[in-house]
């Protein structure tokens, strides 16, 4: 068996809060990630997924070595490469790409589409000039773009399009891993629909990894195959995608995945954990969840959990961190009835038929 | 149920170098007392345009070129300036998508709300301006409201700042609320929060509200009715129960395809080609023909009118192919 592709293990960034310029005063210590740890192997898609906050970018900038680590190792490729530096560094990075959430401010105004696509390939000194512009036009047919959108300006173009320019500077210079830092949360729904689906193509035509960062877990069902859930720095609970839809153990996934809105008139909203994600400069003592947590013990607001293989169930490779993780009631998932009404299913199958044959 | 809010036939044109363009065309719309109406549709479907027209907030170049806004029987647009500034902010509210940039960051929130209030109501003093503002803030469920009125807008937290906005909207117990996507730059937990709040006070103060969104998922989880906007137009309205037991028109099913959804195990979701057309290049006949799969010549052609379909008498939809039975049962 080969190394995975990414190996992350113990990672941490801690940020000093200081007061002052000159006689400057340490207020304390955000731990933005505080000792996370995981793989992804080549061909898969790791899901990081968390509300605002949660350390999850953090943890992506990291991955990219786009900011020092506090502590822990990340292994690319079965090397180390937590410590690289010069051009070691700047090889590295023609391997490992990114795509930002906002297409809006990623994207330079005053070059055009052409020239932000050749840019990562002038930097990395791939290929000639003739080949750069073939490269380029290669690019825009794989993101969906025509050739005659080379010379045009970014703001000639709408979100989802825009989108597609920086997926397809993220491919430039053929990465295997791309880090989606909430590359869909900025667009209407219906357009996010496009750009998932355009993911996913991409990542089985051109056998890509992806670390993919999201807030939202109905969007994560339709890209990951595996999910990593982060709270305040830390990943609660990691599992298969399959598994952590199912069967999802930790409280706090629970309360992620009752928050989905549900296209269906006929459901209640369901309840959900109130309150805000607790300032990272003072997290709660014990299990960070325990504040917003409906099945909080004593021992949660004393003693940190730890992230374990979860005992029951088919369990392989399903780990949480929470005391009470065997013996809470089985999940009661709010959309476990929720097909839609027969005659919106029958319409959307025919427009699925439809869409297919066009 | 009595009417609160009536618009006939609301068009409103921006000027552009080719003319003036329509983003708003021809809108008929109705609000009752104390009921929630989604406005669905993508940006640039004009559904922002239309909820600005009713505030009469539409600046330069664009202009309300036809129609009617009846509040209370009343045509807002016909009203002298002073009087509309009487009704905006008092009887009908609005809050706004980028709660950080609704907010101004250089003065304490508990200001801004004061402010707001003294605009509406100049015999208040100090100490009652002080205190409606605490309880604007206990309304909107903030804990600690007195400490809270000092503190700055970056020292709150997204889902913090939509309630301080909120607070804001209802000071003056509005009898409409216009909520232009509340919650779509927020977490999905915060959006669970902040939506169930605006339930909670419509059930306590009997407003109404129209809730603008992009997402089919938060209409059916709030509106009593729904109205689903395309190129400046309506193509299909209903109650919300019709509308998604009986979905009509192709792009509220591509809008549902869209969502994805968690019991979904098909890999790929539906998507919708393509984007809205700007309002300088809109397509003969129907404007979503061009987009459409079910779309054959005479859509290119003939523009639909809102007609009656499927049960229920509220029902109403834009679509030369409805009702879209013919197709399913052949598929079937």
């Amino acid at each position: 068996m080969t190394a995975p592709l990414l190996e992350v293990s113990g990672l941490a960034k801690h940020f000093p809060v200081e007061r002052g310029v000159l006689f400057s005063q340490r207020l304390g210590v955000v731990r933005a990630v505080d000792g996370v740890s995981f793989t992804v192997e080549r061909g898969e898609t790791l899901a990081l997924v968390g509300e605002s906050g949660c350390g999850k970018s953090t943890t992506a900038r990291l991955v990219l070595r786009l900011i020092p680590p506090t502590a822990g190792t990340i292994r690319f490729g079965g090397e180390d490469i937590t410590r690289l530096q010069g051009e070691a560094l700047r090889r590295l990075r023609q391997r490992m790409q990114i795509i930002f959430q906002d297409p809006f401010a990623s994207l330079n105004p005053r070059m055009t589409v052409a020239e932000i696509l050749e840019e990562p390939l002038k930097v990395h000194g791939i290929g000639g000039r003739a080949e750069r512009q073939a490269r380029v036009r290669e690019l825009l047919g794989l993101v969906g773009l025509a050739s005659y959108h080379a010379g045009r300006y970014p703001h000639e173009f709408s979100g989802g399009q825009r989108q597609r320019i920086g997926i397809a500077r993220a491919l430039a210079p053929n990465p295997e891993l791309v880090v989606c830092d909430e590359p869909v949360s900025a667009l209407d729904v219906s357009i996010q629909a496009q750009v998932v689906n355009l993911l996913g193509d991409l990542k089985r035509e051109l056998d890509l990894s992806y670390l993919f960062i999201a807030h939202d877990l109905a969007v994560v069902k339709h890209v990951a195959d595996r999910v990593a859930v982060m709270y305040l720095g830390r990943i609660v609970e990691m599992a298969g995608k399959d598994e952590i839809f199912a069967a999802p153990r930790h409280p706090y996934t629970r309360t992620l995945l009752a928050a989905i809105p549900r296209p269906d008139p006929h459901l209640k909203p369901a309840a959900v954990a109130s309150g805000d994600i607790p300032s990272p400069l003072d997290p709660p003592a014990g299990c960070h969840f325990h504040t917003r947590c409906a099945f909080a013990i004593a021992r949660c607001r004393s003693e940190s959990p730890v992230l374990a293989a979860a005992g029951g169930g088919n369990g392989a490779g399903h780990f949480v961190a929470c005391h009470r993780a065997e013996e809470l009631p089985a999940a009661v998932l709010p959309h476990g009835a929720a097909a839609l009404p027969p005659n919106a299913e029958r319409r959307l199958a025919l427009y699925a038929e439809l869409s297919r044959g066009a | 149920m009595t009417e609160l809010l009536r618009i006939e036939g609301l068009r409103t044109v921006f000027r552009q170098k080719m003319g003036e363009v329509p983003a708003v065309d021809g809108v008929d719309l109705a609000v009752e007392r104390g009921e929630t109406l989604g406005i669905v549709g993508e940006s640039g479907c004009g559904k922002s345009v239309l909820s600005l027209s009713i505030m009469r907030l539409v600046a330069a170049p664009g202009r309300i070129a036809a129609g009617r806004v009846l509040f209370e029987g009343n045509d807002l647009l016909g009203l002298p300036a002073a009087a509309m500034r009487a009704i905006r902010g008092n009887r009908i509210a609005m809050i706004f998508q980028e709660p950080m940039t609704s907010l101004n960051p250089a003065h304490s929130v508990g200001r801004q709300i004061m402010e707001a209030m003294r605009a509406h109501d100049r015999s208040l003093g100090a100490r009652a301006l002080r205190a409606r503002a605490v309880e604007a803030l206990a309304r909107v469920r903030i804990p600690a409201p007195e400490r809270r009125l000092h503190e700055y807008p970056h020292q709150l937290s997204g889902g913090m700042r939509q309630r301080v906005m909120i607070a804001m909207a209802l000071a003056c117990r509005p009898d409409l609320l216009i909520a232009d996507e509340p919650t779509t730059a927020l977490d999905v937990t915060v959006q669970a929060e902040i939506l169930a709040l605006l339930g909670d006070l419509q059930r306590e103060t009997g407003m109404a509200i129209i809730l603008i969104t992009h997402d089919l998922g938060v209409v059916a989880e709030t509106a009593d009715r729904v109205a689903v906007m395309y190129a400046g137009r309506i193509v299909e309205q209903g109650p919300v129960g019709a509308l998604f037991d009986d979905p009509q028109h192709p792009y509220t099913l591509g809008l549902l395809g869209s969502i994805p959804r968690l019991e979904q195990t098909r890999e790929r979701l539906l998507a919708i080609d393509g984007a809205v057309p700007p309002p300088f290049a809109l397509p003969s006949g129907c404007r979503f023909h061009p987009r459409c799969v079910f779309a054959h010549e005479a859509c290119a052609e003939t523009d639909p009118k809102l007609a009656r379909v499927g049960a229920d008498a509220g029902h109403r939809v834009a679509c030369l192919r409805a009702p879209l039975e013919q197709f399913v049962s052949r598929a079937a």
